[in-house]
């Protein structure tokens, strides 16, 4: 039987521009449908239109009928009935989603108040025992607690157990675990399908990381440009897509996210050459005092780490956030100093000589966030001579910049423009260029591809490894993507806790994992052939 | 949109208007601001010549409004200079540095922020005497804690960006980062404030010539004329409303102009992508 | 814990503070006692004043002996008056701080209800005339605003004293002749706390959470009432502690508007008598009853924001 149905849903702004396309699917009672695409596709417009929660300022027009009541252009208060209570929403940003100067237990609570008219006492009692249910430990405790007392992963859970506090008939969820680590995610996923089962709740599931609908949705509609390009059985979509947007979507997925074992790659040979000999290297950080007069808070970030990278390797760092990889890199090239430990990088020990600045033409790094990483005030040729320049490099800088546009791929005339006329993965490119111009012998690539799209992340590992070895460089790549790291490291490090709990050849640490940790890691990757993570 | 656009022309339509009287009152105005006429004393709106009639003494109220701009502009000028001066380097170092520097910076600006400017101008005109110079000194220095931090907390977020940690890697020293690359993207902050910390000095001189320790005779002041007409307010309350028009129509202009600014230079609302 | 703390660094801004008003007095150009006794005195006369005052000591030494004194609630006696100055300044304090929290209270009253109307009138007419209107009120000199209202209000309809001040005896005369300083004040104040308070609202409406709200079934008003006032608070707030401190300064020019013998009339009285120790024992009060708004605001955050409480 049809719970939601969405009939030629456009929606505009106001000066013409069309986001959303005539999107049109229904929804049966308890259906579990995925909706995915990449950024800017449409795909939260969508979400946000059938609760009604559309900005100001955009026009919208269609059909969207809920349980037969035609909703989208009722008025707020028919829908306030319905938000939270018959239908709810679950939000990416766990920690701003929440109101952080209210006791989460209320939060929780709230929609109970609002819908079932409930007592505080009775919604706050009823706010605990949900939270219990999505796997909160010492749930009284935490809903008397703030948001920022609890992780990410108990926010998003608190989040779950208030949008199902009214035991909705639709759930909308959108990108629900992108904000998380890995293994927090497979919680959160398992969570949700496990709550979602026990009512008839129906969901839609709103991701551009297709592994994430593979274990749940039985139906997917394939989103582009605001407008539904593909539609069928999730099984049948990803074992033999047949549109080619559903296609490259597919084979954008690395390797290592498809199927429940880990595929072999093929070998490769390095020369046990150290370009990089590490020795028992900490580093501890003071978080900076709030106020005089506090004690500082150390946080050991490196603790006691040794590794040989080898000239011509791409060498994976690997952890969740806070794992001390960003540390390490930063370590290894003498941005930073150890405390404690000695680092020798092509011959240079970094712990006694002095003068790091020829260090300086021998590293250089690419960052994760294409936005931030260039400056938005400077032309691209400025964005790639400034090294130069900086670093005193003598010769042309005109015919290098033009040399290492034409390696990136990108035309000679961008030089005239600034970075806000390029897209996440022109700007990546252009990072690469700038990293590329001094020619470094040690590139550091960190989380180069985790704020683009499947599809542009594809391309551009498959131009870092083109690069890499064009240049005669040594790559280390630092990623809290497994299958990425996976995809084009030599070697590996996973990294916990500052510490490195295991390394080995790719194939090796991830098909055959020694360590309990690196083992539940590889188990949380959600696959594409809806092997559900454990 | 069209607001917006409505605050930075009207703004820029008004600054342009005091600054270009300012210029005018130089060489023309139309009678001498300082004759005094025992025969013309409080003339209204328009009698013989007069367009906004005369003072107390006879003198013409237009020409002295407009002699009044330069006062007002002049003290804009070197206070907000002061400020700026001193406050930007002081926030790019604490920005810069981090550390306990930045500590006692900022704690520091603190204390001074705790002094308004009237307060500060009292205290120097105890100390040396009532004038315009020590009146611009005190606005200015009081205004260095507020530029100071703006530069902090603008610098800041900037430091933070990875282009920074980019031009790191490739050798650049922080202050060489803080001029090239940290300065130009907090420039757009840094006018609105800057313009707005004008309209603030504006009226700041004005309220110390109307308390009497700012400008003095014989230098003209608006704040100064309502100090004269307070006296007369029973008598010929017109008198305050004309220097009042002046101080209000002019920062209204600089303020709107900030507002404008600020909507015109907002990077976030211009991105175009290829 | 947090709040030792705050009290400590309370402490030493005003020590700090205290050390800045005297030197401003004691290290710039200019001989105290001359300036005290005018251009026309006998060196003399400038040299025993000096004496009498303890001006040949050596500065630290000075300072010492006054922060020494400012700790005991000595700030010495006036040279013109011979009067104690802390008494003085006592009574004065009588007339400024009330009428600083009846500016305060009204500016309240007038801004939040306007900042809140207009955004959530966000670009409609509403808010576009409480954005023009606060514009306006906003390039307004206090003090100018004291005049048209005495000319209006006083002078022209005579609903007001035009000035002066009749004491606390009749508490009901007493407010009435603080009615129009205080509402010149916070014709000002008002307009830029409006548009502070219009903006934190807005930006509050943006966030996140309150899509979440929403997305409970919360109305637009009631998710602003229920989840957005407190956040919109923590900014107000900060604002609001700092223009208590413009409206300290703003009393001391309106007091002159209006002839009231407050704190800030003392001071340009001071002035012009050349009272070096009045004033600078004036200025210090004034000086440390900001820091003590500060402080007060401070504190307040742990009420309003939980984060701030765990620090």
């Amino acid at each position: 039987m049809t719970l939601l149905e969405v009939e030629g849903l456009t929606v505009a702004t106001t000066s013409g521009t069309v986001l959303v396309d005539g999107v049109t699917f229904s929804l049966d009672r308890g259906g579990r449908t995925g909706l995915i695409g990449e950024s800017g596709s449409g795909k939260t417009l969508t979400a946000l239109s059938i609760m009604g929660l559309l900005a100001d300022g955009l026009v919208k027009s269609g059909r969207i009928v809920l349980d037969g009541e035609e909703i989208l252009n009722a008025p707020d208060r028919i829908l306030n009935a319905h938000r939270g209570n018959s239908m709810s929403m679950i939000f990416q940003e766990p920690m701003t989603a929440m109101n952080a100067v209210m006791r989460v237990g209320r939060q929780v609570a709230e929609p109970l108040r609002i819908h079932r008219g409930l007592s505080a006492d009775e919604a706050g009692d009823l706010a605990v025992e949900l939270l219990g249910a999505v796997g909160i430990s010492e749930p009284a405790r935490r809903a008397r607690a703030y948001p920022h007392e609890l992780s990410g992963g108990q926010r998003q859970r608190a989040i779950i157990a208030m949008a199902l506090a009214c035991g909705p008939s639709l759930v909308i969820a959108d990108e629900p675990t992108t904000a998380l680590d890995v293994t927090v995610q497979a919680q959160v996923l398992n969570v949700l399908r496990s709550r979602l089962l026990s009512t008839d709740a129906a969901l839609l599931l709103i991701t551009h990381d297709l592994p994430v609908v593979a274990g749940i949705t039985k139906d997917l509609l394939v989103i582009e440009d605001g407008r539904i390009v593909d539609r069928g059985p999730t099984r049948r979509l990803f074992d033999s897509p047949q549109h080619p947007s559903t296609r490259r979507l597919v084979e954008a997925v690395p390797p290592m996210s498809r199927r429940g074992e880990v595929p072999l790659k093929a070998s490769s040979t390095i020369a046990t050459d150290p370009i990089i000999t590490a020795r028992d290297v900490s580093r501890s950080y003071r978080l900076r005092r709030t106020r005089i007069g506090e004690p500082p808070h150390v946080v050991r970030a490196v603790d006691g780490v040794d590794l040989d990278i080898n000239r011509g390797e791409t060498f994976g760092i690997v952890g969740e956030s806070g794992s001390g990889k960003t540390t390490l890199a930063r370590l290894l090239i003498g941005l930073n100093r150890p405390d404690t430990g000695s680092i020798v990088v092509d011959g240079t020990d970094l712990t006694t000589s002095r003068d790091l600045r020829p260090l300086r033409r021998l590293a250089q790094i690419v960052f994760q966030d294409p936005m931030g990483s260039l400056d938005p005030r400077l032309r691209i040729g400025e964005i790639i001579t400034e090294p130069l320049r900086a670093l005193k490099i003598e010769g042309n800088h005109r015919d290098r910049v033009a040399e290492i546009l034409e390696a990136v791929a990108l035309e000679p005339d961008v030089v005239d423009r600034y970075p806000h006329e390029f897209s996440g993965g022109q700007r990546q490119r252009i990072a690469i260029a700038r990293a590329l111009a001094p020619h470094p012998k040690i590139l550091v690539a960190d989380e180069p591809v985790s704020a683009l799209d499947m599809s542009v992340q594809t391309v551009t590992l498959d131009l870092l490894a083109k690069l890499k070895d064009e240049f005669g460089l040594t790559m280390i790549f630092i990623s809290h993507d497994l299958s990425v790291v996976h995809r084009i490291c030599d070697r590996v490090v996973v990294m916990e806790s500052g510490r490195v709990v295991e390394s080995g050849f790719a194939d090796d640490v991830f098909r055959s994992p020694a360590e309990p940790y690196t083992r539940r890691l590889v188990a949380s990757i959600p696959r594409l052939d809806g092997t559900f993570p454990a | 949109m069209r607001w917006k656009r409505v605050n930075l022309v009207v703004g820029t339509a008004i600054v342009l208007v005091v600054v270009v009287t300012a210029l005018v009152s130089y060489v023309w105005t139309p009678f001498d601001p300082e004759r005094i006429s025992s025969t013309e004393r409080l003339l209204g709106v328009g009698e013989n010549g007069h367009m906004l009639g005369t003072d107390q003494f006879g003198r013409d109220v237009l020409s002295q409004i407009m002699v009044g701009s330069q006062t007002a502009l002049f003290v804009g000028i070197l206070a907000v200079g002061i400020a700026v001066v001193v406050g930007i380097p002081i926030g790019g170092v604490a920005a810069a540095r981090r550390g306990w520097s930045e500590d006692v910076v900022m704690r520091m600006s603190d204390v001074i922020y705790a002094f308004p400017p009237v307060l500060l101008a009292i205290l120097l005109v105890a100390a040396v005497s009532p004038g315009i110079g020590p009146a611009m000194v005190a606005i200015g220095i009081a205004y260095v804690p507020i530029v100071a931090r703006v530069t902090r907390g603008a610098a800041l977020s900037v430091f933070e960006r990875d282009f920074v940690s980019a031009a790191r890697t490739y050798g650049r020293g922080k202050s060489y980062i803080f001029i090239r690359h940290v300065l130009p993207n907090i420039a757009s902050v840094l006018i609105v404030q800057i313009t707005v910390l004008f309209a603030l000095a504006i009226l700041a001189e004005a309220a110390l010539s109307f308390l009497g320790i700012g400008a003095q005779p014989p230098r003209p002041s608006w704040g100064r004329s309502l100090r004269d007409a307070q006296t007369f307010i029973q008598l010929s309350p017109r008198l305050a409303v004309w220097p009042g028009l002046a101080i209000a129509f002019t920062v209204l202009g600089f303020n709107l102009l900030g507002d404008g600014l600020r909507d015109a230079l907002d990077p976030r609302l211009e991105v175009r992508r290829v | 814990m947090y709040v030792a703390r705050r009290v400590g660094v309370f402490l030493i801004s005003v020590v700090v503070a205290s050390a800045l008003v005297f030197s401003v007095m004691s290290i710039l150009p200019g001989d105290p006692a001359q300036v005290m006794l005018g251009t026309q005195a006998t060196p003399e006369s400038v040299a025993a004043l000096r004496a009498e005052l303890g001006l040949d000591r050596p500065i630290p030494v000075q300072y010492l002996d006054w922060l020494a004194g400012v700790v005991r609630g000595d700030l010495g006696t006036s040279i013109f008056s011979g009067q104690d100055i802390a008494a003085q300044i006592g009574s004065r304090l009588r007339i400024t701080v009330p009428l600083a929290l009846m500016a305060m209270t009204m500016t309240v009253l007038l801004a939040f209800p306007a900042g809140v109307y207009a955004a959530s009138r966000h670009r409609r007419l509403g808010d576009g005339i409480v954005t023009t209107v606060s514009q306006v009120g906003l390039a307004i000199p206090a003090f100018w605003a004291g005049l048209i209202l005495v000319s209006v209000f006083a002078v022209g309809r005579g609903w007001f004293p035009a000035n002066g001040f009749p004491g606390w005896a009749e508490v009901g005369k007493a407010l009435r002749a603080l009615f129009l300083p205080a509402l010149s004040l916070a014709i000002v104040q008002g307009a830029i706390i409006t548009r502070y308070v219009r903006s934190a609202v807005l930006d509050t409406l943006a966030e996140d959470y309150i899509r979440t709200a929403r997305s409970k079934g919360l109305s637009r008003p009631a998710a602003l009432w229920k989840h957005g006032l407190r956040n919109a608070a923590i900014p107000v707030l900060t604002i609001l502690g700092l223009q208590f401190a413009a409206l300290l300064a703003g009393t001391v020019v309106i007091e002159s508007v209006f002839v009231l013998p407050g704190l800030g009339s003392m001071l340009l009285q001071a002035i012009t008598r050349r009272d070096l120790l009045l004033v600078q024992g004036g200025a210090l009060v004034i000086v440390v009853l900001i820091l003590l708004i500060n402080l007060l605001v401070d504190l307040a955050y742990r009420f309003i924001d939980p984060r701030v409480a765990q620090q």
